[in-house]
């Protein structure tokens, strides 16, 4: 029973790590019906020039000869973010004003593999590992009087999340800069009619994704180095969000402690009858159910279209 | 209602000097101008393709017109930004429909009130001191224009699958909650049923009345616009080819001729 306790919790802080992710891909699909595939990248990214601002051997250190405290790093990498959301918006979206999705969703592939190759040349492509200061290790108290074991950090993680959907959440729900992200999201010709700046916006959204990437980076750096399968996160952020609903906060999150738990049981219960490796796609076909039974996901809007 | 000809015209309100506009080769807009008076109701027509839509996106800043000036209330507004034209006191409904489907119909509305709602986005979020009253005088202007437009038993169903003819309606009340000087009506009336069309009259006519609402539509239903409007302009082929008021254009042998397609030497 305990070790069936163990597997869940470890299940379901893997899940938050997911959410982190997918909560960024939300957020821009809600405020501009975009599915943003550099979502992954962006975690990458940000991870990376904190790495960067922060050690003593990074780019910027050459440059300027001294690393940045990481409160500081983490605020100069917030920057970094709103240049890049900056830029997408000057550079890419803003000549793609009331496209088909699918135009935007290729133009993020382009912009996905850009940012890659960009963060390769600028940072290099080693694994690095991101310290920042977060506790790592047991709880102890856990461990010492129920023999059960949870890693420090993925409390944390699992702390992070919440706040974080919360916050959003409100944002999303009860202010004005909420309620024209949703507006954008459904038309871009009525949200200019009724006086919504799209490009304000679009900084605005990207931003706050930027925000969440870097949240995603520093955890999932702190959880595994920064690298560059962090960018493939995104593939499993895409059953989450079919999960949960492309267009909920809430369901991101969720979506990820399902897919977190439910890959992890399946691969210690079910593997060794079947031959294991479940949890490399037991995501993927879950997704595939959904999307048969419910394609709006759990949380997600209902698709409503008068024929 | 009072007859139209009984009633009081401001000064120009609007004021579209020589327009051009082109879309690479194809002429769109070929030197138009008139003007529009303050309270008016002004009607453009012509037949499909005639560049109606494209004065209406060129007066609120969708699209730039290359030549001429477009002035609203003594500003000239050529330069605008899109999304100006709502703060500058211009709203608008659209040809085919431009409701934001996912939300209700008082989200709706509420969005129509996104430049009158000014306050910090902290107390906006904690829904608390001066953004919770802001909120509550905006709401209650909504429901207002719920009420006037008679739409009480949709006010929460998501627009997206309201009918046709109620759709237009809602959007019609986006454009009225940001109590805006003039309002741009692109085809208000297309799709409708006779009930419809009658019921979308009077709503025109009263935040004409009411609101003291300037307004400039595009309509092809001849026996609406010649009811409701005080000027017409009739265009064709980007090209204005008569302005006058209703009787005026009812008699005018160019117009006729452009609509029946009468051979004509003179061309």
């Amino acid at each position: 029973m305990l070790f069936f306790l163990e597997t869940v919790v470890s299940g379901l802080m893997a899940g938050v790590m997911y959410s982190l992710v997918a909560l960024g891909f939300v957020l821009i699909f809600k405020a501009s019906g975009v599915f943003n595939f550099a979502q992954g990248v962006f975690a990458l990214f940000a991870g990376l020039a904190l790495y960067d601002f922060i050690s003593e051997d990074g780019w910027v250190n050459h440059l300027f000869g001294f690393s940045l405290p990481i409160w500081l790093g983490i605020i100069a990498t917030m920057g970094v973010m709103i240049i890049v959301a900056w830029l997408v918006e000057r550079l890419v979206l803003r000549h793609l004003v009331n496209q088909e999705p699918i135009i935007l969703f290729m133009s993020t592939i382009g912009l996905a593999y850009f940012m890659e190759g960009l963060g390769d040349t600028l940072f290099g492509s080693d694994v690095k590992p991101l310290d920042i200061g977060l506790p790592s290790g047991a709880v102890d108290f856990l461990l010492d009087n129920f023999d059960f074991y949870v890693e420090k950090l993925e409390i944390v993680a699992a702390i992070v999340a919440a706040g974080l959907v919360i916050i959003l959440a409100i944002f999303f729900q009860k202010t004005r800069i909420g309620r024209a992200l949703r507006a954008v999201a459904d038309d871009h010709q009525a949200a200019l009619s009724v006086g919504i700046s799209l490009r304000t916006i679009w900084i605005i959204v990207w931003s706050v994704s930027g925000f969440v990437a870097l949240v995603a980076g520093i955890m999932w750096g702190s959880k595994s180095g920064i690298q560059f399968s962090l960018s493939l996160i995104a593939l499993k952020a895409l059953p989450v969000l079919i999960l949960g609903g492309f267009t909920s906060v809430p369901g991101a999150i969720i979506g990820g402690l399902i897919i977190g738990v439910g890959e992890k049981v399946a691969e210690i219960y079910a593997g060794p009858y079947i031959g294991g490796a479940i949890e490399n796609w037991f995501a993927y076909m879950l997704a595939l159910i959904f999307l048969l039974v419910r394609p709006q996901g759990l949380f997600g809007e209902k698709i409503i279209e008068r024929v | 209602m009072k007859p139209r000809q009984q009633r009081k015209f401001g000064n120009t309100f609007l004021n579209v000097d020589s327009i051009s506009l082109s879309f690479g080769g194809v002429k769109a807009l070929k030197n138009v101008s008139f003007s529009v008076r303050k309270h008016e109701i002004f009607a453009i027509i012509g037949p499909n393709g005639a560049g109606k839509s494209s004065m209406l996106n060129c007066i609120n800043g969708f699209y730039r017109p290359q030549e001429g000036t477009i002035k609203f209330k003594g500003k000239i507004r050529n330069k605008a930004p899109s999304h100006q034209a709502a703060r500058d006191g211009i709203a608008r409904t659209f040809q085919n429909i431009a409701l934001f489907r996912g939300m209700s119909t008082l989200d709706n509305i509420m969005s129509g009130r996104n430049t009158m709602m000014h306050k910090n986005l902290f107390w906006q979020a904690l829904h608390f001191g001066p953004a919770r009253k802001e909120e509550i005088i905006n709401r209650e202007a909504a429901e207002r224009i719920i009420d006037f437009l008679e739409i009480e038993s949709i006010r929460k169903t998501p627009v997206g699958k309201l009918p046709y003819g109620l759709q237009k309606r809602v959007e019609l009340g986006r454009a009225l909650a940001a109590e805006p000087d003039m309002l741009l009506l692109d085809e208000p009336m297309a799709g409708m049923n006779l009930e419809e069309k009658q019921d979308m009259c009077r709503f025109i006519l009263d935040s004409n009345d009411e609101f003291g609402t300037t307004i400039v539509l595009i309509e092809h239903d001849m026996g609406v616009v010649m009811d409701i409007s005080d000027t017409i302009v009739v265009l064709d082929y980007g090209k204005k080819l008569a302005q006058g008021t209703p009787d005026e254009i009812r008699s005018n042998k160019t117009v006729i001729d452009a609509y029946l397609g009468v051979p004509n030497d003179k061309y």
